[in-house]
Formats: structure tokens, C-alpha cells, sequence
């Protein structure tokens, strides 16, 4: 069962592990946005170890200077999402999906 | 051997700690379930020979993005037990959808063969360091500013969403001291002497 040498398949499927624990985050906390922005955070984090394993077992440096980009893409989304998250606390009072809703014309 | 073993430990530890962000009821137990899984990714990143990348998700995830979430989940006064209420109608469809993706996952990833031709562009002799700084500097220069202008961005929109004026705070208003001259300024008084202003 347990491979003795460490190949990409375990890290591709680890990434893909990682990766449906991130979507199924959203499902389980769909009201509550601050574990949202973690389980899209778990999501990066798993297209990053894909990145980084590819690069690594082909031997070209080139993904892991995108994982660098989508490490700045996800610190500055982080950033923007809590920023909104306090406006929107500050002029509703709550934090439950179901009340953006009201943006709806 | 023992490098399988330890991707293995990092590698439980990293999805024990993603189950328990997605299902802890505290926000504050999520944030810190997520720091111990980017530090896990870190050392699997150490693992494979990434060390640059591994240092950045430490620094970058830990030490601003976990940090940034646990701010803000301990400054918003929320009472998050009432978001949980009615979560669970949508768990049976998240369940079916999540076990179709991971079994599409596993279905591709684990037929999956490295070409032969890999071009092996690594410099030898070279830190992992070193060659993310060679190519990143010449090859991907423009997308190294972008990222730059990225965050520059990031940061005035953040700013600018929750800055709020607020009445009662001193602040100086430098087109009213400009504006300011000497007739609006001072006046003077003739006292006579001994009877006071």
C-alpha cells in the first residue's frame, strides 16, 4: 500500500484531497463568510502544492514563481474580502450570506 | 523511506487540520487549524526542494494572511453559533459534488506519467534561491511588477473601504491653516488700564 518512493501522484492526489475539503467547506458553511474566505484559502493552498509538485518532479523552476504569484493574488483577495467583510458587519450588524442579498435591486 | 514517512505525517496533518477549519464552531480554533496546515504545506514544500516557496508560505500565510483572519474574527463581535443554524440542509449535495470531484481527482492524477523529454532547465550548482531569482528577474519581470501593482491596489482598496470619518477626532485640516489669515486669526483690544478685558 505504502509506496516506498515519493512520487508526484502523491502529491497531486494530496492536492486533490486538500482541494474538495476547500469546496465542501462552502457547502457546510454557506452562511458564514469568514470560513468561506478559509476554505478559498484551502483551495489556493492546494493549486500551490499542485504548482510546486509539478515543478519540482519536472525539473522547471517556472511553477514555483507562479505559486509566488498566486500566493500575492491570494494575500491581496484576503485583504479585500475582510475589508469588505468589516464594511459589511459595520453597516448590517451580522456576517450571514443570506443579507448580501439584499444588494439585489 | 523515511522521506515517504515524512510526507506522509505532513501530509495527514495538513488534511486533519483542513477537515477541522471547515468544521470547527469556533472561527478563532478555524484560523489556527489553518496556520498548522500552512506550516504542514511549508514542510512538505521543504520536502520536495522548494525551500524558497515554503519560507514565503510561512511568511506571507502565517505571518499576514492568518494573522489579517484572526484580527477580523476576533474584532467582529459575532455571534457565529446562528450562522450554523440551517447549514446542514446544504451538506448532502456539498457531499455528492465533493466525492465527484475527488473522484475525478484521483482518477486523473493517478494516471498520471511525467513525459520522458522533461527539460531540465535547472542551473546545477545553483540554490533553489537562486534560480527562482534568475528566472524571476529576467523572464517574468513584468508579471513581478504586476503583482506589485497588484497589492498596491489591494492595499488602497482596503483602506480605503474602512476608513470612516468620524465626528470628535482632532485632525489637521491643512487647507484651513493655509487659508487661515491674520484678520479671522487674532484681534486686538484696547484695555484700558486697570479695569481688564
Amino acid at each position: 500500500m505504502v509506496d516506498t518512493v515519493l512520487s508526484l501522484q502523491h502529491y497531486l492526489i494530496l492536492a486533490g484531497i486538500v482541494f474538495t475539503i476547500g469546496v465542501f467547506g462552502i457547502f457546510l458553511n454557506r452562511k458564514n463568510v469568514i470560513i468561506i474566505l478559509m476554505s478559498i484559502e484551502l483551495m489556493l493552498l492546494a493549486v500551490n502544492i499542485n504548482f510546486v509538485a509539478f515543478s519540482a518532479f519536472m525539473g522547471d523552476i517556472t511553477g514555483q514563481i507562479f505559486t509566488m504569484f498566486i500566493l500575492t493574488v491570494a494575500a491581496a483577495e484576503a485583504a479585500i474580502g475582510l475589508a469588505i467583510l468589516v464594511v459589511f458587519f459595520r453597516n448590517k450588524g451580522s456576517i450571514a450570506v443570506e443579507d448580501i442579498s439584499e444588494l439585489k435591486g | 523511506m523515511i522521506e515517504t514517512l515524512t510526507f506522509y505525517l505532513f501530509a495527514f496533518i495538513l488534511i486533519f487540520s483542513a477537515v477541522a477549519v471547515i468544521s470547527m464552531r469556533n472561527p478563532v480554533h478555524s484560523v489556527l487549524f489553518l496556520i498548522l496546515g500552512f506550516f504542514n504545506a511549508s514542510g512538505l514544500f521543504i520536502l520536495i526542494g522548494a525551500e524558497f516557496v515554503a519560507m514565503i508560505l510561512a511568511i506571507v500565510y502565517v505571518g499576514a494572511v492568518a494573522v489579517l483572519f484572526l484580527f477580523v474574527v476576533m474584532m467582529l463581535d459575532v455571534r457565529f453559533n446562528d450562522l450554523r443554524k440551517g447549514a446542514m440542509q446544504y451538506v448532502p449535495l456539498g457531499l455528492i459534488i465533493g466525492a465527484v470531484l475527488l473522484a475525478e481527482f484521483i482518477y486523473l492524477f493517478s494516471g498520471w506519467v511525467l513525459p520522458d523529454n522533461t527539460n531540465e532547465i535547472l542551473v546545477s550548482g545553483m540554490t533553489n534561491t537562486q534560480e527562482i531569482g534568475h528566472i524571476l528577474y529576467t523572464d517574468y519581470v513584468f508579471p513581478f511588477q504586476l503583482a506589485g501593482l497588484i497589492l498596491f491596489v489591494a492595499m488602497i482598496g482596503a483602506i480605503v473601504l474602512t476608513h470612516r470619518k468620524r465626528a470628535g477626532v482632532l485632525r489637521q485640516n491643512i487647507k484651513e491653516q493655509v487659508t487661515r489669515t491674520k484678520k479671522d486669526a487674532i484681534e486686538i483690544k484696547k484695555v484700558a488700564s486697570g479695569t481688564g478685558v
